[in-house]
């Protein structure tokens, strides 16, 4: 065991920074060697650490999936939901208690597939989440079965001889219902997806972010694309930074080229302020602000 | 004499080498040891040409490196 031994001359005192953000006792965690959705939850606990978040004001929302377990390994206030509702599970929560940062850490069949529904509807009215969609083409979890992001010819377990139907566009999808923010990246960009991740949480109104990972069991060796290193490869050499390109123009191919950037920023009245102003246009003098409900309640942080 | 220094938890990593391809400055390799679950953690073969950039930390998928300057 000598070899593996460093050579370094480490501080005592050193410690991972992603760490007090995980609930260290699950680790080491399910997914499997090559993944890319730790990649992203680095990201986010970096994106984290800049803004300077107050953690107590921060909520993690998961539906079912591979990237659903993100919420479970979050160490900070966290649901896990059903299959597709983390949505609206989060737009009651961000409705409750309006002082929340509410991000939704989502896989694409979650979000696309069983909660597609719930994510236009929240675009179109423009609630104030933070959606992150770890992308990876396929649904992972279940065995490697078709999704609505599997692209053209990909082979998967539902489709022997080739997916044929189209697949969804996410970041147009998400641009045409009426989201504030949209920007895809890949689990290679991880300085540029820090970033995105950064601005969404300054940002008000329904910010979505598509993250292209790699998933090596399923989707890459059913393919014979090697293994999450080949496709992070492919990431590097096959993505093109355009910032606000057209989004109809983004679609995903299975080797082609992976356009990146941030496509929309623009600013629209979210849902709770055009709540308040059709109440005081309706109401008039007779409306009165809520009362917080979660005003006395004492939050505890173990951090 | 380095600038930064690379931390390894062994156990952790599942070997999937994307420190080693992006390692800005090449300071690690694959060792041909294994981990007690069968895989091939990385290992520091260039030590004093780390700079403590922590790209290493970002990539990991397993939270099992990262990278930090020296206080100076």
């Amino acid at each position: 065991m000598s070899e593996m031994e460093c050579v370094m001359e480490i501080p005592e005192d050193a410690f991972n920074p992603v760490e007090p953000f995980l609930r260290m006792d699950r680790m080491p965690h399910i997914w499997c060697a090559g993944c890319g959705i730790g990649t992203t939850v680095n990201c986010f606990v970096r994106a984290l650490l800049n803004s300077k978040a107050d953690l107590d004001k921060v909520a993690i929302v998961s539906g079912i999936g591979c990237t659903g377990r993100v919420a479970g390994y979050a160490q900070m206030d966290s649901f896990h939901t059903t299959h597709g509702r983390a949505i609206p599970f989060a737009t009651g929560l961000k409705l409750a208690n309006p002082e929340l940062q509410v991000v939704v850490y989502s896989g694409d069949g979650d979000l696309f597939a069983i909660g597609g529904n719930h994510f236009i509807h929240a675009a179109r009215r423009n609630m104030d989440l933070k959606v992150i969609c770890v992308n990876n083409m396929i649904y992972a979890m279940t065995g490697g079965q078709s999704a609505p992001t599997t692209p053209g010819h990909a082979t998967t377990s539902t489709a022997p001889y080739g997916v044929f139907e189209p697949a969804f566009n996410l970041v147009s999808l998400a641009e045409a219902a009426g989201a504030s923010y949209v920007a895809r990246w890949t689990t290679y960009h991880v300085m540029q997806l820090a970033r995105s991740m950064e601005e969404i949480f300054k940002k008000k109104g329904f910010c979505f972010i598509e993250v292209l990972s790699p998933c090596p069991t399923l989707y890459q060796r059913r393919n014979k694309m090697g293994d999450g290193l080949e496709a992070m490869k492919y990431y590097k050499k096959a993505s093109k930074i355009r910032h606000g390109a057209p989004t109809s123009e983004c679609a995903l191919t299975k080797d082609g080229e992976i356009v990146v950037g941030k496509f929309v920023d623009r600013d629209r009245p979210d849902y709770l302020e055009l709540l308040r102003s059709q109440m005081v246009e309706s109401l008039g003098e007779r409306y009165a602000e809520p009362e917080m409900a979660c005003e006395d309640a004492e939050v505890t942080c173990s951090l | 004499m380095a600038k930064g220094y690379v931390a390894i938890t062994v156990e952790r990593c599942k070997g999937c080498a994307f420190c080693v391809e992006f390692c800005p400055t090449k300071v690690l390799a694959l060792s041909s040891a294994f981990n007690s679950k069968g895989y091939h953690p990385p290992n520091v073969v260039a030590p004093e040409k780390c700079s403590g950039c922590d790209l290493c930390g970002m990539y990991c998928p397993d939270f099992a490196i990262f990278g930090a300057r020296y206080a100076r």
